[in-house]
Parts: C-alpha cells; structure tokens; sequence
C-alpha cells in the first residue's frame, strides 16, 4: 500500500482547517474513533472498525436503545408484516467490543476534536465518523411542521410515524382517498414513495377496493419507474394514479387539519395523506459544520472524509455520494469502506480506491419483487457509475422471476440487518 | 500535488508520529486481509452468519476457482441470474480474481 497521501483529500480550505489543529487530541494512549448514529451505516461502520482494528478505542453514539428499520416498513404500513420485525438493539455491537453510548451528540468542535452529548460529557476523538441519516426539513413544505405529521404522518423514518399511518389506514372506510405527496430529489430512499403507493395500493385492493390512492409527485420520472408503471397497471388498474410535476403533482402546502394538498392546479383533501417531506442531513452535520449549502454533506469518495472539515467522515443518507442512492445496502457497502480508510488513516497510509455495490429491492406486491443495482467507483472526486453494469430489472419477465425476486428481498434484509445489529 | 496539500502531509504525519503509531503497529497479514476493491459489499446480500436463513449462497471460504468463473458466467450472461449480471459488469478480470483470492482467504462462517 503507498504511503503518499493525495492532494483530493483535502480541499485547500480544509488544509486550512488542520492547521489549527492542537495536538492534544491526538496524545491519547489508543486512537478514538467516535461514530454517531446507530443504524445501517454507522453501526456497520463502528463494528467493522473494532474487528478491523481491535486496539482502536470505538465508541458508538446513538440515542435510541432500538432501531427501527426503514426497508420493508412498507410492508408495515401495508399489514403485512409486524413492526417488531423491524426492531434491533445494539447487543452484539458491544458484544464486538464497541462502547456504545446512549445518548445524543449535540455539537462537534472540530478544531479542538470533541463531540458533546446531551448527557453532559464530551468525547475527544482522532477521527469522527458521522452516519445520523436524515432530518425532516418541517417548514419547508409550507404547512408541515411536527404537530402536522401527527394528522398527515411521514413515516419516513420508522417507528410510531409507521404505525401511526397503517392505523390511519385501517381506519378508513371503504371507498376513501389515500394520498402520497413524492418530494423532489435528493430524498431518502429514491424508490420508497413508489413501493409505499404499490403496498398501500395493495392493501386497498384487497380490503378496501372501492378506494383510490393519489401520488402527487414533485418529480416527472422516479427510480424503477417503468416497472413500477407496468406492475400498477397490471396489478391495480383504475386504484393508483400518479400525477407527475409536469401534470400538476407537486404539492406547495398543505392543510392538517382538513388533510389537505395544495398544488398550484387543485386542491386535494384525502382520508389518509401521507406527506413525505423534504430532506436534509441529520442535526449533527450542520453543528458539525460537514453540511454545505444542500442540507446534504459532500466527502472525498475514497475515504468518506468530508470535503469541509478534516477529520470528520460521513457516510449514509447524510452523505453526498454522487451517483450512489440513499439507500439502506449503500449506506452499509459505505461504512465498510469507510472503516477500511479509516483504519488506514490511523496506520498513516493512503486508502486504496474503492469500489462499492448497491442493490436494492422494492416489492410491488408480496410476491412481486424489482430491483435496481449499481457499482460505483471515485471519478473526479465523485462516486460515479461504472459503465455498463448496474440497471434495472428486465421488464419481459415471469411471474417467478418477480417472485425469485421478492424472495431475494426479504433475504437481503435479514442478511444485511444480521450483519449490521446480529 | 499543491503546496496546502504538502502541508496537510507534514502536518498529519507530525500529529500521529509517535502517538497513534506506537500502539498501531500491524502485521503484515493484517494488512494483507483487507478487502480489494468491491469485495467488502458482498456480504450485503451473502451472508456471513451461518444463522441467517438465506437462499443467496454463502461465498465465503470457496476457492478461486469456483467463483472466477461463476462470475465471469453471470457478466457475459451464460449463466441466468437476477442481479448478479447487472454487478459482474462492473468489475474486470483482474478485479474479480483479486476479490475471490480475498473471499478464498475468509472463514467461510463468521460474523
């Protein structure tokens, strides 16, 4: 491994930046990596450090005793499948020898490389990996605060928001309205609102069939798009519609209290609407100063270090990551390479050039799976595409391929969720 | 390379110089074992965990001379599969051969 460090690493300002580093953080006995946020990124990422380097002191910062997944809450929403299948504590990452720490980072000062928690203590660290996966951006959608997602939930991270719409859903009678509002990218997820209107649809074709779901997408093409398309045509003709940006569909505001979307066209007051907002990083990478002007955090695509602040990586949904989805096998493929670099770093030797994978599976129906899958590769300074690999699933296929498929899902959640929380 | 970036070289070194260095020294085989490029996502959808109920095969522990081929298979189409010919293409011979030495070299059951 070469031992020459690249000028991409760090950006001029950056170089900046270090050289108001004090050395006092780094007289430490043992090298400390901290990692805040606890679900498929950074948990991955503080276990693969530990077992990657056992004599690194890794401290894992998460506040909630369990986490809740986001893939296949879809099926959730749908009453197909139990929310405690979604739930996993932190058991057999201590069990790897990483300090896990209950409790929430409030601020970083990179200069002087301290993390605060809310508890009262501040953790010092060489190097801080931050994965806190998204914020809601409440405000930005004109209407949706807090108190609005407890009539119009976003159930866009899960847990109670999850629950809160399959009982919205099982409360409507027959023949109601369910409306989805699509955000503009970049979003958690990017093929998410279209399995939820696939799965809702589902629920609605066989206990509630004279209802109807409306998409109001602020989007004219989404990922998977034409086999979604194919499948809703198929499997819910006359139930789902799905109004592009271009027909009208993107929503300006919204109404709680009658449950209502606004667009610049028409109004829509639905039964059940679910509001999937805009996104941003998760708090800490604002405090940490790692977010630029997006909401989203940009970083070197080799190591994952942040291009604002040295020292810091940010790997998962709070990442930009070029070409890379916001996606749950992302930010798992991310935080394995990340704690490749990061382990390297602390040895002082340049990281070698990933490559990464991303598949990820939407289910249409229970038996009904499609994927889409990419291999991405540091070009420029950005994760980008290697060409001719990745794509969607064919679309001339049979109905056992869809359902080899649906089965591979469930498959790759419970391998990835064994290998993150197992 | 930039003047900055040869400062932030100087400057990393003299920081870990003697403090993270003295109680990180590896071994060879340490660095040896550290995945080639692609190789640590694998086990996203191949279990590691002999406990997790899976039809996607494990790949861990088998030899070079099975997954080469296996996968040069599923890149050219000769061999049928869902996914796996979409993320072959993505990777060339050379990679492929360094990624199933790496897997080769793995216990096949583990964490």
């Amino acid at each position: 491994m070469r031992t020459t460090r690249r000028a991409f690493l760090y950006s001029s300002a950056a170089a900046a930046s270090v050289a108001l580093l004090p050395a006092p953080a780094l007289a430490q006995a043992k090298a400390r990596v901290i990692v805040i946020g606890g679900g498929f990124a950074g948990a991955t990422c503080a276990r693969e450090l530990q077992r990657a380097e056992p004599r690194v002191n890794v401290t894992l910062v998460e506040e909630s005793p369990i986490f809740t997944a986001c893939p296949f809450s879809n099926s959730v929403i749908a009453g197909l499948r139990d929310i405690g299948a979604q739930r996993f504590g932190y058991d057999a990452v201590r069990a790897e020898g990483v300090a896990v720490s209950q409790d929430r980072a409030h601020a970083v000062d990179p200069q002087k490389r301290l993390v605060s928690l809310s508890g009262g203590s501040a953790l010092g660290y060489d190097r801080l990996v931050l994965a806190p996966g998204i914020d809601i951006r409440w405000g930005a959608l004109p209407g949706y605060d807090e108190a609005a997602a407890e009539q119009m939930p976003h159930a866009w991270k899960a847990g109670e928001q999850t629950l809160l719409l399959r009982r919205q859903l099982e409360a409507m009678a027959d023949g109601g309205t369910v409306a989805i509002s699509a955000p503009a990218n970049p979003f958690r997820c990017p093929p998410g609102p279209y399995e939820r209107a696939s799965l809702i649809a589902y629920y609605l074709k066989t206990k509630k069939p004279r209802s109807k779901l409306i998409v109001l997408d602020a989007k004219d093409s989404f990922s998977k798009q034409r086999l979604f398309q194919a499948a809703w045509q198929q499997l819910y003709p006359g139930l789902l519609e799905w109004v592009s940006l271009s027909n009208g569909g993107k929503v300006t505001s919204v109404d709680p209290a009658t449950r209502t979307l606004v667009t610049d066209f028409a109004s829509y007051k639905a039964d059940v609407a679910n509001v999937i907002p805009p996104q941003r990083a998760g708090h800490i990478a604002e405090a940490a100063g790692v977010a630029d002007q997006t909401g989203w955090c940009p970083i070197d695509p080799v190591s994952f270090e942040s291009r604002l602040q040295p020292g810091i990586h940010v790997i998962g949904d709070a990442a930009i990551a070029g070409a890379m989805p916001k996606s749950a096998f992302a930010a798992n493929a991310q935080a394995k390479v990340c704690a490749a670099a990061v382990a390297a770093l602390l040895r002082d030797e340049t990281p070698s050039p990933p490559k990464l994978i991303n598949t990820c599976y939407s289910l249409v129906a229970p038996d009904y799976g499609i994927s889409i899958a990419g291999v991405y590769h540091p070009v420029n300074g950005q994760l980008a595409d290697v060409e001719g690999a990745g794509g969607v699933s064919p679309a001339d296929v049979s109905p056992d391929f869809r359902a080899l498929e649906a089965t591979y899902a469930e498959a790759w959640f419970r391998t990835i969720t064994a290998q993150t929380f197992g | 390379m930039s003047g900055s970036a040869r400062f932030v070289k100087r400057r990393v070194r003299a920081l870990t110089a003697g403090t993270v260095l003295l109680p990180l020294v590896f071994s060879a085989a340490a660095v040896a074992a550290e995945p080639p490029a692609g190789a640590s996502s694998c086990s996203g959808c191949h279990a590691v965990s002999a406990k997790v109920d899976t039809p996607v095969p494990r790949i861990r522990g088998r030899q070079p001379a099975e997954i080469v081929p296996a996968i040069q298979a599923f890149r050219s189409g000769e061999r049928p599969s869902t996914v796996m010919g979409r993320i072959a293409k993505g990777f060339s011979d050379d990679e492929i051969r360094a990624i199933a030495v790496w897997l080769a070299a793995q216990p096949a059951e583990g964490r």
